[in-house]
């Protein structure tokens, strides 16, 4: 039974060994260095490509996870925006009149909330996302930055599916714009929406490490944005110079976009777009930079 | 250069503890309300406290008496296709230096190199997640350890098949049982193929049979000639897998040289324990305010000290202790240990005119006979405690308390006999044999 157990127990001589050849030569080998990090630490963004398939399963092991839990699984990307639609139009669109620049007020908050939604989702669980892989990140190595990274880009599929449920919705209503060319926005502003999104992720999740009642600012603050945003409102409703400062919030312009893209309402992306573009790259880089410095306490603190 | 497979340069690691807050976690919000108290200042300080980190966990002070090196001046070289073993006691530094060779943490000064690809098994289950199914776990464990996705499809068979769950692949792991969780774990773990590979203590988990899988596959990755750092207690897997060892105590490598003599030294040194031991002071003897052990010692039936006895002698094992407060049910135990780490036995007085009554106040001194022909030759560790059944605690705990020699003085009454040679097993009993001669033509 138990052959290698008793190998070299008892009367019998230790034999040394063997090492057996290998079929193929071995191919060059990677050097590491460790070393104590001083100071900026470079961003390795090559190292996160080499880990591109650790990035693939996390965000696969965040969809999958987060439907197998749920009783209506992937329809609830549907339904909380769609929630929020009926909410807002009730109060905000019947009750209080709120205008909705000429198109029917549901219609106007849900182009908005979609994208919206696929925001907010996403700096909430990337700002958790540190401690909430705790336990990982104690016991193997992967570029940390993958970890809130990984929680945005997991919110992709549910954009996909809201936004058909949106265009479905629309072209019901007969609303929809004719013609593709503002289609070909949808894409750059939902980049836009994930770069702010990671951006701000980055920021609070390394935050958090350290302070732990971040996490319980995320849900309250994200609540303001949603207000600083107009998704319940127009912007119209504000004058300038205040309209353009507006647009340092990047979601403006994404939200706007989306708007304008799907339902010519508003004004077309220009120049406010382009500021809430610089805003959303300075928070990412920063953030980035930020989450590269104190990313070798981590490990430590959790 | 490319025979080294690990260089490790005067690697040092610096924690700060301290009195740790009553939220346990550093707080925004203090941050912010110590701000508000003192704008000019404290702005400076918190942003630049921040910003240097000098919160927990980070930047200590090296003249803070709070901050303490895990590990300092620690090198050492690893030539490629060694398998170096690394023991030492608890809190030694271990586990720190193998995650800074994970790069799970970094270190405070010095370097490390590492040629080649590592992987490294710092727990069982690495990335584990309760909700998905076991083929689901073995892809993301997989990953997660470094194996490539063509990989993991290449070996998925053959991982199934060595954790022996083919029935259970698609039910999620929160109904695995412990026994079939580690089993999976371990099987995605050893198919890895990196070029070095760092264990730590990953065989204290599982059954007997279990880890003598673990063992004869970290045999079989010897064999492939790959780099092994293995962290263990098990002094006999040390010795049996590996041919050089470090022993880490305080932070520092004290030891490095052949597994065996690194073990015994091992061994030896936390011998600072000899036949006997006294505790004079009550106050600080092992124990809690029911019951206190004073005195423990080796003797013969004849009540002498000793540090050696003969093979054949009988040994006993005397304690002497205070209890304080009456009506506990008491009941003194010895667990006995060799010099690879294997107990060889324990003993609790589990006598019923003795573990029925609750014992009265005052002083009492218990002695547990080992018969002669029993223990096998070697050293024995002896630790002692003193256990209640309801609810179960042990009033006092002692482990490696006193030591002793067992020696075969080879007179050939003993179950060596004459033989010189090396005898295994964890005990020599003296058995009886009977032999009896058949007449030839019934052996068919």
């Amino acid at each position: 039974m138990a052959n290698d157990v008793d190998k070299d127990l008892a009367m019998s001589s230790g034999a040394s060994p063997r090492v057996l050849p290998r079929s193929t030569p071995p191919p060059p080998l990677t050097t590491t260095v460790i070393e104590p990090s001083r100071g900026w630490v470079p961003l390795k963004l090559v190292e996160l490509w080499e880990y591109r398939e650790v990035l693939y399963f996390l965000i696969w092991r965040d969809i999958k996870v987060r439907y197998r839990q749920t009783a209506i699984g992937a329809a609830w990307a549907v339904v909380q925006p769609l929630m929020t639609m009926v909410i807002f139009s009730v109060f905000f669109g019947r009750l209080a009149k709120v205008p909705s620049d000429g198109i029917p007020y549901p219609l106007f908050a849900l182009a908005a909330l979609v994208p919206w939604m696929f925001f907010a989702n996403g700096v909430s669980l990337s700002a958790n996302s540190l401690v909430a892989s705790g336990y990982l990140i104690t016991k193997v190595y992967f570029p940390r930055l993958l970890a809130p990274t990984a929680r945005v880009l997991s919110g992709l599929p549910d954009l996909g599916l809201s936004l058909l449920v949106l265009l479905g919705i629309i072209w019901w209503s007969g609303l929809l714009r004719t013609g593709g060319a503002p289609f070909i926005l949808l894409p750059a502003l939902t980049l836009l929406a994930l770069v702010t999104a990671l951006g701000v992720g980055l920021w609070l999740s390394a935050l958090n490490v350290q302070y732990r009642d971040v996490q319980h600012a995320v849900p309250f603050a994200v609540q303001l944005w949603l207000f600083a945003t107009p998704i319940a409102y127009p912007s119209s409703l504000l004058s300038e110079p205040w309209r353009t400062i507006y647009g340092l919030n990047p979601m403006v312009g994404v939200v706007e976009g989306f708007r304008w893209a799907l339902l010519e309402s508003g004004r077309p992306p220009g120049y406010p777009v382009a500021v809430s573009a610089l805003a959303a790259l300075v928070i990412l880089v920063t953030g980035a930079f930020f989450f590269r410095r104190v990313e070798r306490t981590f490990a430590d603190v959790l | 250069m490319t025979d080294i497979a690990v260089r490790v340069d005067n690697l040092g690691k610096l924690y700060r503890i301290g009195p740790s807050r009553p939220g346990g976690q550093l707080m925004l919000r203090e941050v912010i309300s110590n701000l508000a108290a003192a704008p000019f200042n404290k702005l400076g300080g918190a942003a630049r406290r921040l910003w240097t980190r000098r919160a927990a966990g980070e930047e200590p002070d090296a003249r803070n008496p709070n901050d303490i090196w895990a590990l300092r001046h620690v090198s050492f070289e690893i030539p490629r296709g060694q398998i170096l073993g690394i023991i030492g006691p608890n809190g030694a530094g271990k586990s720190t230096l193998l995650k800074i060779l994970s790069r799970i943490t970094e270190p405070t000064e010095g370097r490390a190199e590492i040629h080649g690809r590592v992987a490294s098994l710092l727990e069982v289950g690495t990335g584990f997640h309760p909700e998905l199914t076991g083929r689901e776990n073995i892809y993301l464990s997989g990953t997660f350890l470094g194996m490539r996705k063509t990989e993991i499809d290449r070996n998925l068979d053959a991982i199934i098949d060595f954790a022996g769950v083919e029935k259970f692949v698609e039910t999620p792991v929160k109904h695995y049982s412990s026994g079939m969780y580690v089993r999976l774990a371990f099987a995605v773990a050893a198919h890895l193929e990196p070029d070095i590979l760092i264990v730590d203590e990953v065989l204290a988990v599982g059954d007997a049979s279990f880890q003598r899988k673990c063992l004869a596959k970290m045999e079989d990755v010897k064999q492939h000639g790959r780099t092994i750092l293995f962290v263990s207690h098990n002094i006999s897997a040390i010795t049996r897998l590996c041919g050089r060892a470090l022993l880490i105590s305080g932070g520092a490598i004290k030891e490095d040289g052949p597994a065996s003599l690194v073990a015994s030294a091992y061994m030896l040194s936390s011998l600072s324990t000899t036949a006997e031991r006294t505790w004079p002071d009550p106050a600080t003897a092992p124990g809690n305010d029911i019951a206190r052990l004073r005195h423990i010692r080796v003797c013969t039936d004849e009540g002498q000290t000793v540090e050696a006895v003969d093979i054949r002698r009988s040994v006993g094992i005397e304690i002497m202790y205070d209890v304080l407060r009456p009506g506990y049910l008491l009941a003194p135990w010895f667990e006995f240990f060799n010099d690879t780490g294997a107990c060889i036995f324990v003993s609790r007085d589990m006598r019923p005119g003795w573990r029925d009554q609750a014992k009265p106040l005052g002083r009492f001194i218990s002695t547990a006979w080992i018969p002669g022909n029993l223990l096998s030759e070697g050293t024995v560790l002896v630790g002692a405690g003193l256990f209640s059944p309801d609810p179960e605690q042990n009033h006092f705990r002692v482990r490696e308390a006193v030591a002793f020699q067992v020696v075969d003085s080879l007179d050939g009454d003993t179950a060596r006999g004459d033989w010189e040679g090396r005898l295994a097993g964890v005990v020599r009993p003296l058995l009886q044999w009977t032999t009896t001669a058949v007449k030839p033509d019934t052996a068919t």
